[in-house]
């Protein structure tokens, strides 16, 4: 048998060896950068289209996005098992095809991008169609007219007369004629407000696409206005009146007709799931040729589904916070409440922002450990008990999110990110310490638990470390060495050096 | 500014690290199968009675909820008693009742409890808030050691102990911890205790310290340790030695009262002990301990190993 020492360096140099030099090969030869330089936001939209099929030849027509307003595609991926697949040019438009001779169940189609801003541009300039007058009732009509002459009268160009009809139709009291159509319309207001700007002479066209969440699911498709004012194509914000194209917008498709088509298949509906990753502009370039020819970059992180790739953002980080509780407890000496609390208090941070999250959490266990020395009283058996405070956490959390809402403090809606039952013990703990230990342990233990936890959000959100856990996961594998070998190390805390000061007097 | 002591001094010394001591003593030395006989009170003190050492007598057992209403019967004749949890850690959850009064309960410290604060109490500890990992856990009543009132001045509010560090058999170091007000009338030196290191030859004080702190005198009751001896010294030894054969462990802390009618008795024994006893004694372990390995190749026999370890371990006199 191997002794144990030369056992652990020879698992930690392997572990360090493998994760050090495919980090290199990545770097090296595949161009990943091992820095972050300048960074690009991209945005990976997980298009659904779901429906239930009648019993008939299906033929699911998606019209794909053309990369308007500096949009550029890097990726895409069709997710299509038993269908027949094609991609076709119909006049200057890519349309993706699913065909199949009959389907029994409700089904799910997948299209997946990813994509950046490149530049800030505008939409180009095509020149405005020919205007197609509303077909209306008399009534519709009357009211049609009377709002387009107060709209005509109020404003002096073709701009502020978008703005006020917007304006218009969104106010919380609405104008009687304003009211009816939306009452007799059987559409969405934008649809209303392109008839209102055909009825008034006016070239308009609605600009179809994504208003960019993270993390956001199913998100459905949302529209723009486009006005032709005489020269060029504005664009406007169908409830705010804001001119221009907003920066998170990701436009699909410009122009009335419908990206979705489905021929034998009914309830259809198109939705988004959306991330954003921060990523480094070299892996942007690169991404596209490089995934077709290694297939090492298939098995990165970025292969994954969208939902999965969020939830392995924050998850990769974990390992980089075990880390930095290993080191305060084993070089440093910090005591702590719970080994690993401290970690959860971070990532529940990463998602508060830090000075909020501190708050938060001082108060939340002040006013639990406040209660909880009021049900000591009560003489519960612990696992009651314990199931006490969770529930008053829970409560106190849902009172935080509702007092701080109606105060407009949305910062603190955030308290929901942390974990209720490490909290729950968390409090639970420090009241027996209160009791066996006095006040003084609990400052020392709870402040060392937070100092920790603060410590660990630093290190986990420094942007290198970011960058680094999700481009290069390969790199816990060296860090588990590391951890490895910090497990053999037998040297003095720094806490030690400050607990036997006393020896160093000469005797 | 804080004042740090180097880690190349503290390694001149001898001290020994919580790291050190975790993988380098506690890991090699002591196997886990053997933990259970000293973790859990009632096997140690089911042990050490079969291997006639003396122990303080056990009143009764709580193993379950529904028996804690029947504390009050259990402690009917009872004026002064110990509860503990059988797998207690650092001295939680020790309550010590000194005497009674009317339906009261008084602590050494002059609490009065009544008794449905001694059934939460042991209801708590049945639920595992004191134990090892928060198990579940089972209550003991024992008997209150009536210490020798040659300690009176030097203990407030409760029973001094000697504790023992083994090494393979062999005592490599030793101190008396004295309860004081801010511990509680507990002996356990993170809760505020005083620690005075014995020079392991005679049983006389080195070195007295409070909270990793150098002190001179008893906080609350002023008396100075210099004069301090322990009776019976070679006693305490051998009953320590003995302990560690009972256990198995190859490294362990023993703790020892000093009963006023019995003499010295195991109270409970450490596979963990804590690592302040060199600053009692103003000493480093580690060249102790590997002293100790030498000891135990050269003496199989027990009175032996305590006889070189007294030769050996003796501090020089400091007048």
């Amino acid at each position: 048998m191997i002794a144990s020492k030369t056992q652990v360096a020879l698992v930690a140099g392997i572990l360090l060896l493998f994760g050090l030099g495919l980090t290199a090969y990545k770097t090296t030869t595949l161009g990943f950068p091992l820095f972050p330089g300048e960074y690009r936001e991209v945005w990976t939209i997980e298009s659904k289209i779901s429906f239930r099929p009648k019993d008939e030849p299906l033929t699911i027509e998606l019209k794909l996005p053309q990369g308007l307003g500096g949009w550029t595609l890097i990726e895409e991926h069709f997710a299509s098992s038993g269908f027949g697949f094609s991609v076709q040019e119909l006049n200057d438009h890519r349309v993706a095809r699913w065909t199949r001779e009959g389907l029994d169940r409700p089904t799910t189609l997948y299209y997946k991008i990813q994509t950046y801003r490149a530049t800030e541009t505008s939409l180009p300039d095509a020149p405005p169609r020919r205007i197609r007058k509303p077909t209306l009732e008399p009534d519709q009509l009357a009211a049609m007219d009377r709002v387009v002459a107060l709209l005509r009268e109020r404003s002096s160009s073709i701009e502020t007369f978008t703005e006020l009809m917007i304006q218009e139709i969104n106010r919380r009291t609405l104008d009687q004629d304003v009211a009816f159509l939306l009452g007799t319309y059987q559409a969405d207001r934008a649809t209303i407000m392109l008839d209102i700007l055909a009825y008034a002479d006016i070239p308009a066209q609605r600009v179809r696409g994504i208003a960019l969440e993270d993390g956001r699911r199913r998100q459905t498709i949302s529209s723009l206005i486009e006005v032709h004012n005489g020269t060029n194509w504005v664009l406007y914000h169908p409830t705010t009146a804001k001119p221009g194209l907003p920066r998170h917008f990701f436009v699909w498709e410009r122009g009335d007709e419908a990206i979705l088509t489905v021929v034998g298949g009914h309830s259809s509906s198109l939705e988004f799931a959306l991330l954003s990753n921060n990523l480094p502009a070299k892996t942007v370039m690169g991404m596209e040729h490089r995934a077709q020819q290694y297939a090492l970059v298939d098995f990165s992180i970025y292969a994954l589904p969208v939902e999965q790739q969020g939830v392995f953002k924050t998850l990769l980080l974990v390992p980089v916070g075990a880390l930095v509780v290993v080191f305060l407890r084993l070089f440093v000496g910090i005591r702590t409440s719970g080994t690993f609390m401290p970690v959860l208090i971070a990532l529940a941070f990463i998602e508060t922002t830090l000075l909020v999250g501190l708050a938060l959490f001082i108060v939340l266990v002040s006013i639990g450990l406040w209660i909880r020395s009021w049900l000591s009283r009560l003489n519960l058996l612990l696992v009651a008990r314990v199931s006490t405070v969770v529930i008053v956490v829970i409560l106190l959390m849902a009172m935080f999110a509702l007092v701080s809402y109606k105060l407009g403090i949305h910062q603190a809606l955030t308290v929901t990110f942390f974990p209720t039952i490490i909290i729950a013990w968390t409090i639970e703990r420090m009241s027996i310490l209160w009791e066996e230990d006095g006040p003084h342990e609990v400052l020392i233990q709870g402040g060392g638990s937070l100092l920790v936890a603060v410590l660990a959000y630093l290190v986990m959100t420094t942007r290198i470390v970011e960058h680094l856990t999700f481009n290069f996961p390969e790199l816990l594998v060296s860090l588990l060495a590391v951890i490895i070998l910090i497990g053999r190390y037998t040297g003095y805390r720094l806490s030690e050096l400050y607990r036997f000061r006393d020896l160093a007097k000469p005797k | 500014m804080i004042r740090l002591i180097s880690p190349r001094e503290l390694r001149r010394q001898g001290i020994l690290g919580m790291n050190q001591r975790n993988l380098g003593f506690i890991g090699r030395y002591n196997r886990r199968r053997n933990y259970q006989l000293v973790d859990n009170k009632i096997k140690t003190k089911t042990a050490a009675i079969a291997n006639h050492i003396p122990v303080p007598e056990l009143y009764g057992v709580i193993e379950y909820q529904f028996e804690v209403s029947r504390i009050e019967r259990l402690l009917a004749d009872r004026t002064s008693f110990v509860i503990k949890p059988v797998q207690g850690s650092g001295g939680k959850g020790i309550l010590v009742i000194a005497q009674r009064r009317g339906d009261a309960f008084i602590t050494t410290c002059g609490t009065s409890l009544g008794s449905s604060d001694l059934r939460r109490h042991v209801s708590n500890t049945l639920a595992g808030l004191y134990s090892l990992g928060g198990r579940n856990d089972h209550v003991m009543i024992e008997a209150l050691i009536e210490f020798d009132p040659y300690f009176a001045q030097y203990s407030y509010e409760g029973v001094p102990d000697i504790r023992v560090i083994i090494c393979k058999g062999v005592p490599v170091m030793a101190m008396i911890r004295c309860a004081t007000h801010g511990s509680n009338g507990k002996a356990n030196l993170h809760q505020g205790a005083v620690g005075v290191g014995l020079d392991m030859a005679t049983g006389r004080s080195i070195c007295a310290v409070q909270h990793s702190r150098i002190i001179d005198a008893h906080p609350d009751t002023g008396i100075r340790f210099d004069e301090l001896r322990v009776p019976h010294w070679e006693r305490i030894l051998d009953l320590a030695s003995r302990c560690a054969e009972m256990t198995g462990l190859g490294y362990l802390g023993a703790d020892i009262v000093f009963d006023y009618h019995q003499g010295p008795m195991l109270l409970e024994l450490n596979a963990r002990p804590g690592l302040s006893i060199q600053l009692a004694n103003q000493c480093g372990l580690r060249h102790r301990l590997r002293e100790a390995d030498r000891i135990a190749l050269e003496a199989p026999d027990r009175s032996e190993r305590v006889r070189l370890a007294q030769q050996r371990f003796a501090v020089p006199d400091r007048a």
